[in-house]
């Protein structure tokens, strides 16, 4: 049985579009539309949405009766480490202060790649933090707490 | 002569001691970050943008002027030495400047590079000093359906120019601009796509989406495929150039200078489009275009100084106009609005020792880039051989600092993880990235001027053709659309994006 060719990239491109537009189409109905004369917070946005759903809803037309190339590899690993690491930082910078937060937030993101072993990642992670430490806020003057209210010291 | 005293004026700027140390560390920060593998110009900048935000405004952009020349520059060594361009606009360097490498002659690649650079450079910034100014009086006249049709045509533009499908880029535009608006309603105050997060009344940070979109985007992609990379270390040959060699490279610099300095100014990203058309025209001019993918001098130099000429007459919009002309220019305008300085017309009249400096400060930034790079690249190709999964958690570590050193808000760093996310899922689907960011520039921008444009006009939507300059700009957008949508031309663009890309 031979299905039908499609590029599978674009139809999820195409869903994908559509769907942010419809996302903030129904976010923009919230909003007061105004007359085109005094256009309302909710008037362009709408006009944008609309045409985000169309464009999405052609590229996912179009995506049927073509090959196209597969998505390639994912970086799974890379996603689990890089990404919560700013979000660490976010988190921890107040409470734990500049120094360790920056610290677990290198050695997080450090885990994203599968070549780097444990010891070179934490000698990695404590030069970046005395580093940084040094240019930020010793060099620089920027307004970190060095160590935050969470630690008894 | 007026032209004169300004650029004395731009000097004494741009010369006094501190502004020439920041001028010197954007270049090295520039170039440091720019050689990384697979990193280009627009993910550097994004990267160290937060830094230069604790200066004055002058400094602060000077330095930014040099972190972009630096960051261009070692993207072309990167491009030469291990093939890997960290942007569209290198990938021409990458065709023959690897071939060079690969013959044993990567000094002369890289030399070649430097002068190609160093001379459209300093071609371009007086075109800058030259056109700047009467342009800005043009500007002056601009009222809000003018602007409103110029960032149209903007964004059509950079729809042309983006590699891959015309219609995925328009759905980046559109995708931008919305993600523009997020945040207070300017007319009536009210809350608008924040999902009732306070901390994003003020809008998406800027840098926080630049760095998401580009910078983490990028690192991920490289975390796809870890593998080695083959670095042309230990065949660097001398440096200087011989004087044949040297004589064989005046015409294309010559050249590329001039297709760069025109097609720099179109709004849209003109620097990718002018390196490949200086590759062409070389090629169709040469003697032996068979020499063209297998080494030709010509191919390095033609492409390189295009591409620097290009990427310094792009800030003739931006300086004048306050339209970006290209992601890198979008990170220039969000910089300039972070320091207080609203871009346009007003900034040369208002400000003149800024516009001034800035201009001269992009000569001497590029002086330091000859002067720097040919004894340092040595270093630059040390550096090629530390291992990325040593370097991206240092990069990690330098853009949490720096996106939260901008507001303090911890809710940057979430949007950061977000983009990031964002950034790379889009590049999965191969939409690409710049289109986006130039939408959210001029999001906020182009809906101002339109409602603006709308009331000055009794609701009169009319008024977009009736007024002359606004009729035109939209003319001049409607037919690039047109063009990229005929089978014809398409077929042609998709040649010259695949050749790129080889």
């Amino acid at each position: 049985m031979s299905t039908p060719p499609r590029d599978n990239t674009d139809l999820i491109a195409g869903l994908f579009l559509m769907a942010t537009g419809v996302f903030f189409g129904w976010q923009a109905l919230g909003l007061e539309l105004g007359t085109s004369l005094r256009m309302g917070p909710g008037y362009f946005p709408l006009v944008l949405s609309a045409l985000l759903v169309v464009i999405g809803l052609v590229v996912l037309i179009k995506a049927f009766g073509r090959e196209g190339e597969p998505l390639g590899q994912i970086a799974w690993r890379g996603m689990m480490f890089i990404l919560p690491a700013p979000v660490f930082f976010g988190l921890t910078v107040r409470g734990l202060g500049f120094v360790p937060a920056l610290f677990v937030t290198t050695l997080i993101a450090s885990q994203a790649s599968v070549r780097m072993r444990p010891l070179p990642a934490l000698a990695l992670s404590v030069a970046v933090t005395i580093l940084a430490t040094l240019v930020f806020s010793y060099g620089l003057g920027l307004p970190f707490r060095r160590f935050g209210p969470w630690l008894p010291f | 002569m007026d032209l004169l005293s300004n650029l004395a004026l731009g000097f004494g700027v741009a010369t006094s001691l501190a502004n020439l140390a920041f001028c010197l560390i954007g270049v090295i920060l520039g170039t440091l970050i720019g050689v990384l593998p697979g990193i280009g110009a627009t993910a550097t900048i994004a990267m160290l943008l937060p830094i230069t935000f604790q200066l004055e405004p002058v400094s602060s952009l000077i330095m930014l002027a040099g972190i972009y020349y630096g960051a261009q520059y070692g993207g072309s060594t990167t491009a030469i030495l291990i093939n890997m361009p960290g942007e569209s606009s290198s990938a021409v360097t990458a065709i023959d400047g690897y071939q060079m490498a690969r013959k044993g002659r990567a000094g002369t690649a890289l030399a070649t590079a430097a002068i190609g650079s160093f001379f459209a450079g300093t071609v371009a910034t007086f075109l800058v000093a030259i056109f700047a100014p009467p342009l800005t009086a043009v500007a002056l006249k601009f009222g809000a359906a003018e602007y409103f049709s110029l960032m149209v045509m903007g964004l059509v533009m950079s729809v042309a120019l983006a590699h891959g499908s015309v219609l995925k880029a328009l759905g980046m535009v559109v995708l931008g601009l919305l993600l523009g608006l997020v945040g207070t309603d300017i007319y009536t105050g009210a809350p608008r796509f924040t999902m009732g997060i306070t901390q994003f009344s003020d809008g998406l940070n800027f840098v926080a989406v630049a760095v998401g979109v580009f910078g983490i985007a990028e690192i991920l992609r490289n975390l796809e495929d870890e593998h080695d990379r083959e670095v042309m270390t230990r065949t660097i040959n001398r440096l200087f150039p011989t004087r044949e060699e040297l004589r064989a490279m005046i015409g294309p610099i010559l050249r590329g200078t001039g297709i760069g300095s025109v097609l720099g100014i179109l709004p849209g990203g003109g620097a990718i489009l002018a390196s490949f058309a200086s590759y062409t025209v070389e090629k169709k001019l040469s003697r032996t275009p068979e020499e063209f993918g297998h080494g030709a001098l010509a191919g390095v130099a033609g492409p390189e100084s295009a591409n620097n000429a290009g990427a310094q007459t792009s800030f003739i919009p931006l300086l004048t106009l306050g339209i970006p002309a290209n992601p890198v220019m979008a990170l220039m305008i969000g910089a300039m609005i972070i320091q207080g300085i609203v871009p346009g017309p007003n900034v040369v009249t208002e400000q003149p020792e800024l516009f001034w400096g800035i201009v001269a400060s992009m000569w001497i930034g590029n002086l330091m880039l000859v002067v720097l790079n040919l004894p340092l690249i040595g270093l630059w190709v040390k550096l090629l051989t530390v291992p990325y999964f040593v370097l991206f958690p240092i990069i990690m570590a330098m853009c949490s600092i720096g996106v939260y050193s901008v507001a303090s808000n911890p809710y940057d760093l979430f949007a950061v993880a977000f983009f990031g996310l964002l950034g790379y899922v889009l590049s999965k689907l191969r939409c690409e990235p710049a289109p986006l960011l130039l939408g959210f520039v001029l999001g906020p921008l182009l809906e101002e001027n339109l409602r603006r444009a709308m009331i000055l006009s009794r609701g009169d939507p009319t008024t977009f053709v009736t007024r002359p300059i606004s009729l035109g700009l939209l003319l001049a957008s409607l037919a690039v659309l047109a063009l990229v949508f005929l089978p014809q031309i398409r077929k042609r663009r998709d040649e010259v994006f695949t050749e790129t890309d080889a």
